[in-house]
């Protein structure tokens, strides 16, 4: 008859079942408890998930590229006031703050479609004859452009008053007329006059236009393509300074008349907009935890209730053979279980509700897939903790008080 | 066969103020399939024995062997496993789980020990079926009587097939028909081989006992 008592042993699943049974002997209690969790976990992924849906947007929307470009156009002269803007436009910018760049251009009807052929002598079994748009600007014009000299360089200051007959192709014009290099100065006829190539402008990230284009000094388009008046002003600003920019640039190129110029500046101030998105998100990210924390305590607190509530079981089961480590891993699973199911609630909730709030802007949901698992598990893990103290409480009565209070 | 226990100058003494001396040199032998009865006055020491006997509590002096193991230098989790392994409980107030169906009651005595999952309800099932309650499985406790539902309690202390059974005032929420239906119970447990050891207040109880041992302020007379 004698025989080693052997370890108590509980299986998982028997530990699962019992908590489980637990958790659904008081439905109702279990399902308000879990409430907290759930408004938490529910704001948290609302949070994070328009956040990233938003950001999503936004990213697909805001280009620096645009929210610092201005341009503005000089409308062609029919009647009444006459407008009006310098080629000294860039001069008068630069006293603006914000202006990073500028330049100025003159295009007309005239000069949009003129017959350019390159020197024959590069290749003389290739027809390089093209149409092509000529266009005059001033020497800034690269850097207005948000492009780069690719070969060779542009002209200065000093091809315009000496009025030389230099000319800068843009990319594709360079390559329509045959043109990989400036290096033997290539010559190309427009009309009957012959110029000079001595640069070419590629990666263009403004006025796509220009990468076609036979860019001359204003000098020379003056004096060959009746390229007198200015027609166009590009204008880089700095981040944020756009709006600003848009509304003193007219005062600056045209005093006499400043509401005849056309301004084309970015939509929106979107910095602004972000600014106040990221102080809303930072309170509701507080108000997520904070509403963790409290569903946390209201675990903590209810647990605690239950444990008081079933002394008597704990006496008995003390009795039966259960460990105190038995007792408290099965009230702290019956707290992770609540936590958990708030989680999953809660989580299912904010996911329903970001699907909701992208529809109702028509934007993409972004919901990310690590979120949605975190969240479950970030419920579990605020009712282990809630749990803690509430199961070692029970794990140390003493198997005869706890019989002899319970019933 | 060894004798199942084994009692030799128990003393139990609360250590309030004054010291209670709840156990005072208690010194007791139950052979095997032994069915004695302990009575005494209110107060007398009788739970702290049963207590003691069932391992719940541990002496504060004397030795107890149960099953000839030396109890009273036990860990904590090896008196709870011999508990768990040799000795079954009978309260006066039942402890069956309201929420939790008689099956589900009497298949709890399993859970901290046997490991045989797939015939666990099937076992449940045949103590209930031995103390004559294999019609009320599906029902929770609320709905039994006095007696049925100290029955289904029974059932879960024979459930965990226990060499020793604790019997503390089991019949002392029943009336005399319950009673007896309890008590003839115990009879037919006791053929099957069980040790019972049952307190009572109750001379009907008692004298249905082989032996009867009287405690008088913590000491047997
Ligand atoms: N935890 C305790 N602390 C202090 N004294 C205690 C404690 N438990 C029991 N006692 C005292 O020990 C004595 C014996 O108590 P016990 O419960 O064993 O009596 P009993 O014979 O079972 O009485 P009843 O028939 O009323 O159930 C009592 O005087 C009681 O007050
Ligand atoms: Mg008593």
């Amino acid at each position: 008859m004698r025989r080693g008592p052997g370890k108590p042993r509980l299986d998982v699943r028997d530990l699962c079942g019992e908590a489980l049974a637990g958790v659904l002997a008081r439905p109702v209690r279990s399902a308000l408890t879990t409430l907290g969790t759930v408004l938490g976990i529910a704001t948290l992924v609302v949070t994070i998930g328009v956040a990233a849906t938003a950001g999503n947007q936004i990213v697909g929307r805001f280009d620096a590229l645009i929210a610092t470009s201005v341009t503005v156009e000089v409308p062609e002269q029919t009647w009444g006031e006459r407008v009006s803007v310098g080629w000294d436009a860039p001069e008068e910018l630069a006293r603006l703050r914000g202006v990073v760049s500028s330049a100025a251009m003159a295009t007309s009807r005239k000069t949009a479609n003129l017959t350019v052929s390159a020197n024959a002598i590069v290749d003389p079994t290739r027809v390089t004859d093209q149409t092509l748009e000529v266009v005059s600007a001033t020497v800034g014009l690269p850097e207005a452009a948000r492009g780069a000299i690719v070969d060779g360089r542009f002209y200065d200051e000093g091809h315009i008053t000496r009025r030389d007959r230099v000319v800068v192709l843009g990319d594709q014009a360079a390559k329509l007329l045959g043109i990989a290099t400036t290096a033997n100065a290539p010559a190309v006829f427009i009309g009957d006059r012959a110029y000079t190539v001595i640069g070419i402008l590629g990666r263009i990230g403004r006025e796509p236009g220009l990468a076609t284009a036979v860019i001359v000094p204003p000098s020379v388009g003056r004096a060959d393509f009746d390229l007198k008046e200015v027609s166009r002003v590009l204008i880089n600003t700095s981040l944020g300074a756009a709006g600003l920019i848009a509304e003193q640039a007219p005062q600056a190129l045209s005093p006499n008349n400043p509401t005849g110029l056309q301004v084309t500046s970015p939509p929106s101030p979107t910095r602004a907009r972000d600014g106040v998105q990221s102080d809303v998100n930072t309170l509701f990210l507080i108000l997520g935890l904070v509403s963790l924390v409290v569903g946390g305590v209201g675990i903590a607190n209810v647990t605690l209730v239950t444990v008081m509530e079933r002394i008597g079981e704990i006496g008995l089961r003390r009795a039966l053979g259960a460990a105190r480590r038995h007792i408290a891993a099965q009230f702290l699973l019956e707290s992770t279980m609540i936590g958990l199911i708030g989680g999953v609630i809660g989580a299912s909730l904010g996911i329903v509700a970001v699907v909701g709030i992208s529809a109702a802007n028509e934007w993409t949901p972004v919901l990310d897939t690590r979120l949605a698992l975190a969240a479950p598990v970030a419920g579990a893990l605020v009712g282990l903790l809630a749990g803690l103290y509430p199961s070692i409480r029970a794990a140390r009565m003493e198997p005869v008080e706890a019989l002899r209070s319970g019933t | 066969m060894t004798t199942v226990i084994s009692l030799a100058d128990v003393c139990r003494i609360f250590p309030t103020e004054p010291p209670v001396h709840a156990l005072s040199d208690v010194t007791l032998e139950v052979p095997p399939k032994d069915y004695l009865a302990i009575v005494g006055p209110s107060g007398s020491g009788k739970s702290t024995l049963l207590n003691t006997l069932g391992l719940l509590d541990r002496p504060t002096g004397g030795s107890y062997r149960l099953d000839g193991v030396e109890t009273t230098d036990l860990s904590d989790g090896e008196r709870t496993a011999l508990r768990g392994s040799r000795i079954g409980f009978v309260f006066q107030s039942f402890h069956l789980l309201a929420t939790r169906t008689v099956e589900e009651n009497v298949m709890l005595a399993e859970l901290y020990r046997k490991h045989d999952r797939r015939r666990r309800r099937k076992r449940a099932l045949d103590a209930l079926d031995r103390v004559g309650m294999g019609h009320r499985v599906g029902f929770t406790p609320d709905r039994l009587s006095g007696g049925e539902r100290q029955r289904v309690a029974i059932a879960r202390a024979i459930g965990g097939d226990p060499a020793l059974l604790l019997c503390d005032e089991p019949t002392g929420n029943l009336d005399s028909d319950n009673t007896a239906s309890v008590l003839d119970l115990f009879d037919e447990l006791r053929e099957q081989g069980l040790t019972i050891v049952v307190i009572t207040h109750d001379d009907v109880v008692s004298g249905r006992a082989d032996r009867v041992v009287r405690i008088n302020d913590g000491r047997l007379t």
